[in-house]
């Protein structure tokens, strides 16, 4: 489980997070929403102790994420993040991008770390593209790369960073129907998003962000549906036309 | 017009040329080594945030870049002779030329992280590497790649500044010419082969680094 209690971050003297609660139990999608600059893929980096916090606590499965005796490298082992940029690693081929972790910080022998990376690599669709080098592959496939390469460390959660916004819109559906087939494992995940169609679908929990607060959460009909402040109103009818 | 070449007076000296040349290319291929690990570690140190870890190494590259190369092997030799430090001819070259490597390559690497998005290194350590990590299997790789041609400069200014041990007695390839050409007085002859010698020596360590950048740098950068 995931327990964001009164978190509060600043960049400076800018205040992005202003006390956000928000909980995720296992097996739950929860989708954030929000318009740019909201705080949301922000919160994502506080999660995964990227960014440090300056007030409030983020626990996962009891430990205190930014605690001075948390080993945070050891926690990201179970927290996959997918990024907005797919983040290849360029000089690797696909199969070395996704064996790669699994080889060098779960110590697993190479064929078993290979082994892993096949089958995830298999699982989101590039079972055939093993030694391409990933800049000759599409955006789309790039960020299931991605994808593979964080499921292949076999992670408790998954936090995924907009991980449509910088794609052609022709090779969207791909990536969500990835995210999909996720979804439907049983994988526990927060979803930033500005896709509403999707966030709607597949999450059990919907969290609107602005200005650094929720502003509303609850299920994808609550939210989405009928929204109650005045501000989700404003933002889902910029959005969804 | 009317000089006439000797060249046999410098063909029966082979051996010794040979051997200086290999001094030659020993102590420059050494200084280029030690350098690359040195400035590695400097660059890092040099972005920083901290001033405690960022200001020596941005005085070691200040100093190194911005005096010539000869004051360091005579600081080497006579400066640390002056405080009982005796170091050999060749400890004095290397070491100055290990210096003012690292000087210049810390801003060709620093140039080289800079040109790395940070969020390889957030998707790195997004996986659960460390820092170490990271920079190992991720960023390093990949700044070498970015960085590998103006490194080779460096690696040709190493071999042709190591003549400077002559002036040390060093018994490098230059020292080594020096000393036979005086014993004969075929100067140009003596120079001539040396040029020779330093040009093939240039050309070998450029081809044995693109065959080892071939094998090491794959994929797209």
């Amino acid at each position: 489980m995931i327990e964001i209690c009164d978190v509060h971050k600043s960049f400076g003297d800018l205040e992005v997070l202003k006390g956000i609660d928000l909980e995720v139990k296992k097996g739950e999608v929860v989708s954030v929403i929000g318009g740019s600059g909201s705080g949301k893929s922000t919160l994502l980096y506080c999660i995964n102790g990227i960014e440090d916090i300056q007030q409030g606590k983020i626990v996962v499965d009891e430990v205190d994420v930014h605690a001075k005796a948390t080993n945070q490298d050891r926690l990201r082992q179970k927290l996959g993040m997918v990024f907005q940029q797919w983040n290849s690693f360029p000089h690797l081929t696909v199969l070395e991008n996704a064996a790669l972790a699994p080889r060098i910080v779960l110590k697993k022998s190479k064929k078993e770390a290979t082994e892993v990376a096949r089958q995830e690599l298999t699982h989101v669709g590039l079972g055939d593209k093993f030694d391409e080098y990933p800049s000759r592959m599409s955006g789309g496939q790039q960020q299931r790369l991605a994808i593979a390469r964080a499921l292949a460390m076999k992670p408790d959660y998954m936090l995924f960073d907009e991980v449509t916004s910088a794609l052609d819109p022709e090779l969207v559906g791909e990536v969500l129907d990835t995210l999909r087939m996720l979804r439907d494992d049983g994988m526990t995940m927060i979803c930033v998003t500005h896709e509403i169609g999707f966030a709607r679908e597949v999450s059990d929990k919907v969290a609107f962000f602005h200005q650094g607060i929720i502003e509303e959460i609850g299920s994808p009909e609550q939210v989405i549906s009928n929204p109650c402040q005045e501000t989700t109103r404003k933002f889902l009818s910029k959005v969804l036309h | 017009m009317d000089y006439v070449f000797h060249w046999n007076i410098v063909f029966a000296k082979m051996p010794q040329l040979l051997h200086g040349a290999f001094v030659t290319l020993h102590v420059s291929v050494l200084s280029m080594l030690l350098g690359i690990v040195i400035a590695v570690l400097l660059a890092i140190a040099r972005m920083s945030d901290s001033k405690k870890i960022s200001l020596p190494a941005t005085i070691w590259v200040e100093i190194a870049r911005n005096t010539p190369a000869l004051f360091h092997i005579y600081m080497a030799y006579f400066g640390l002779g002056a405080f009982g430090i005796h170091l050999s001819p060749y400890f004095a070259v290397l070491s100055a030329l290990v210096f003012v490597n690292a000087g210049y390559l810390t801003e060709t690497f620093r140039g080289g992280f800079q040109s790395i998005p940070p969020t390889q290194y957030h998707a790195s350590k997004s996986l659960g590497m460390t820092s170490m990590q990271a920079y190992m299997y991720i960023i390093l790789p990949q700044m070498f790649r970015r960085i590998y041609h103006p490194m080779t400069n460096q690696f040709v200014w190493s071999i042709l500044m190591s003549s400077l041990g002559i002036l040390v007695g060093m018994n490098e390839l230059s020292g080594e010419t020096q000393r036979l050409q005086s014993l004969s007085f075929r100067t140009l002859e003596f120079f001539i082969v040396a040029a020779v010698m330093y040009f093939i020596i240039t050309r070998f360590v450029l081809f044995a680094a693109s065959l080892i950048a071939g094998r090491v740098f794959r994929g797209d950068v």
